[in-house]
């Protein structure tokens, strides 16, 4: 009898799953990414709606959102980042333990937006390294669900193992 | 009610104050040293106790009298607003009497006029910036200054070491961005007014 099954038989390979280390912790990360909700302007209303029932973002298992930067690695900067802002949004991330990633949500986040002036920087990538842009004024929630995905495509092919030994690229501001 | 009786007896025996125009309320010019003491009349006698907004108007370096506060009252009696100009009388360091006794709204819109125009408010308890960081050196409402911005240092040294991030000049690339307000949504949303240059190629003369 020809079986069609695809998963993983106990009675087959035992008790054992044999995988690569980077697999298994990639796999563990992407599914409970923890988000620090850097609500600033608008876009945080969306994020606030991409949380709700209707678009329910905890099926992609990062409904978790935390207000300390502590306990969250997945900073979504959703809003216009002003230069008297841009300080605290710097601080919180280096609050954040490793690993953590940066979403810049919306055309304010990512270039500034139609903010083109004086007290507005033109995009938060000039003090946190972003991961992911979403476009939009503010964004669709399924745009940041599919930010998300795509950031936990990012995850799943990262180095783990590698970027353990690794030191951190910026020695961070206190 | 705000007739022409009612104004006539408001300029009895104050010579600081004149009618500037009744197009849409009243407005009263006022010499700033009686500021304080005509808006505790107003308040007090006239029933004009709500202060609706205060904020300045810069008329450009060349004008005589370059800074101009004004103020919108309101009465909930008489249902009307009463406008006030208070000229600046120096335009190197312009300052008036803060009127944030009479009225304690005033403390706020006072500082946020303080930090966009550079206006000082005398005897104001905390004459702080409220908007921009307090090292700031400019004052971004007045004529002289660009809409992008002028380089300074980031606010935080330690961010900014780390970074190498400062507060630049923003791109304007055939800007300002303005929606046209009509037309399909694709098309409406904000975007340049002359698309003909950016900051690589110069405006075509």
């Amino acid at each position: 009898m020809i079986s069609n099954e695809v998963g993983y038989n106990s009675k087959v390979e035992g008790e054992v799953i044999v995988t690569r280390a980077d697999s298994v912790i990639n796999w563990i990360r992407k599914h409970s990414v923890w988000p620090m909700p850097m609500g600033l302007a608008c876009c945080a209303i969306e994020l606030m709606a991409s949380a709700a029932s209707r678009y329910d973002i905890s099926r992609f298992g990062m409904e978790v959102m935390r207000f300390s930067p502590r306990q969250s690695d997945c900073m979504i900067v959703a809003g216009t980042v002003t230069y008297k802002m841009a300080e605290v949004v710097r601080r919180i991330y280096d609050q954040m333990g490793d690993p953590k990633w940066v979403v810049a949500m919306g055309a304010c986040a990512s270039t500034g937006g139609m903010y083109r002036s004086y007290a507005v920087m033109q995009g938060v990538d000039n003090v946190v390294p972003v991961d992911v842009y979403v476009s939009g004024c503010p964004p669709r929630p399924e745009a940041l669900l599919d930010a998300m995905m795509k950031l936990q495509g990012k995850i799943g092919n990262e180095s783990s193992v590698k970027n353990l030994s690794k030191k951190p690229e910026s020695t961070g501001v206190s | 009610m705000i007739d022409d009786d009612f104004v006539k007896a408001l300029l009895e025996g104050r010579d600081f104050i004149s009618v500037k125009h009744r197009d849409d309320c009243l407005t009263l010019d006022c010499l700033p040293d009686s500021l304080i003491g005509f808006c505790k009349h107003l308040r007090d006698d006239q029933t004009f106790d709500l202060l609706v907004d205060l904020t300045a108007v810069d008329h450009g370096e060349e004008a005589d009298s370059r800074f101009q506060v004004v103020l919108h009252l309101y009465s909930l009696i008489h249902k009307s607003y009463l406008r006030l100009h208070v000229a600046c009388p120096d335009n190197q360091s312009p300052c008036i009497p803060s009127i944030s006794s009479v009225f304690p709204a005033a403390n706020w819109h006072e500082r946020e006029t303080f930090d966009m125009f550079g206006i000082k408010f005398s005897d104001h308890p905390n004459l702080k910036r409220i908007l921009m960081w307090d090292d700031y050196p400019y004052f971004p409402l007045r004529k002289e200054f660009p809409l992008a911005g002028i380089e300074v240092p980031l606010p935080a040294a330690d961010v900014a070491e780390v970074t190498g991030a400062d507060v630049d000049p923003a791109p304007m690339m055939g800007g300002p961005f303005v929606a046209s307000g009509n037309g399909r949504m694709s098309e409406a949303e904000p975007r340049a007014k002359d698309e003909s240059w950016t900051e690589e190629s110069e405006k075509p003369l």
